[in-house]
């Protein structure tokens, strides 16, 4: 691994570059083929409703990839990220229009631990609400 | 139905092997936004130290997710698939999944609980290569809304 920080740079409090994301429904096919989840809440809308969500809604796990890449871009190397875990609070939904779901990504370096480990605390926002919680990193820096 | 609490601990045989595939990390990569060169070229991921393109950090739920289906479809564990909602993730890594991998997945049911009517499962599984080098842990939190039986 080659993070490109360095453990030394940083320091509690520390801002890494924010990241807006904006998922439509073409990012969700995508990341259905991709990742092998057809669930069809992410897809179609009917089931979506019939099964008492407002419409479709993003993977969870594409908007946790989505918030790891704030870690992993400001690393540069994805391997210095040792650990990763969100909680899903909320969902992102995702209407069929040609805007899609904004998702604003930020975070802080929350602790830094021995072994040139810190812990980066993410928080991601859709429409005015957290949709992840106690989402946070361990990566390993220079 | 409720989850059996008999299930607790249970322990799922290892999975077939799983082939990580460097198309499957590009494509992997497109379709959550990131152009990271590490997912994507040969070189940049070896000039990093990594034999091959490595994977973003959720890539691994691909491989736990489709291996550890063995445990949430086992009838005798008494989920309700059509209420389920993924609650939370988390990933702990030894090193990153690589193009070339061959991996094992290793399902265990590490928690059964109710909370507020729900039920409430966490399955742990442990990814390594076929031959035994561990690579990742992960954790996936499972909630089947209002399918637990009425508390006493």
């Amino acid at each position: 691994m080659t993070a490109s920080v360095a453990w030394a740079d940083v320091e509690v409090g520390t801002v890494l570059p924010p990241l807006t994301v904006t998922l439509q429904r073409v990012n969700l096919v995508m990341y259905a083929g991709a990742s092998g989840d057809f669930n069809p809440i992410h897809w179609n809308q009917r089931f979506a409703q019939a099964v008492g969500l407002p419409d479709v809604i993003a993977h969870g796990m594409l908007t946790m990839a989505s918030a790891g890449r704030v870690v992993t871009d400001w690393v540069g190397d994805p391997g210095a990220v040792v650990e990763y875990g969100v909680r899903f609070t909320r969902p992102v939904v995702v209407p069929d229009d040609d805007h899609g779901a904004t998702v604003d990504l930020t975070a802080t370096v929350a602790e830094k631990r021995d072994d040139h480990l810190v812990r980066v605390d993410i928080t991601a926002r859709f429409d005015g609400a957290t949709v992840l919680g106690k989402a946070q990193a361990l990566v390993r820096l220079a | 139905m409720a989850l059996n609490q008999d299930y607790l601990g249970k322990v799922y045989p290892a999975s077939e092997p799983y082939q990580v595939g460097r198309e499957k990390i590009r494509e992997f990569a497109i379709a959550i936004g990131d152009l990271n060169p590490a997912f994507h070229d040969v070189a940049a991921a070896q000039a990093l130290g990594h034999r091959d393109v490595i994977a973003p950090p959720t890539f691994a739920f691909v491989v736990s997710m489709r291996a550890s289906a063995v445990a949430m479809f086992d009838p005798g564990l008494g989920l309700d698939y059509s209420r389920v909602v993924h609650g939370e993730q988390r990933f702990a890594y030894v090193r990153p999944v690589t193009a070339g991998d061959d991996l094992v997945v290793v399902t265990t049911i590490e928690n059964i609980r109710v909370a507020a009517g729900n039920d409430i499962l966490t399955t742990r599984a442990d990814i390594s290569t076929v031959d035994g080098e561990p690579v990742v842990t992960t954790w996936a939190v499972t909630v089947a809304r209002g399918t637990a039986e009425a508390s006493a």
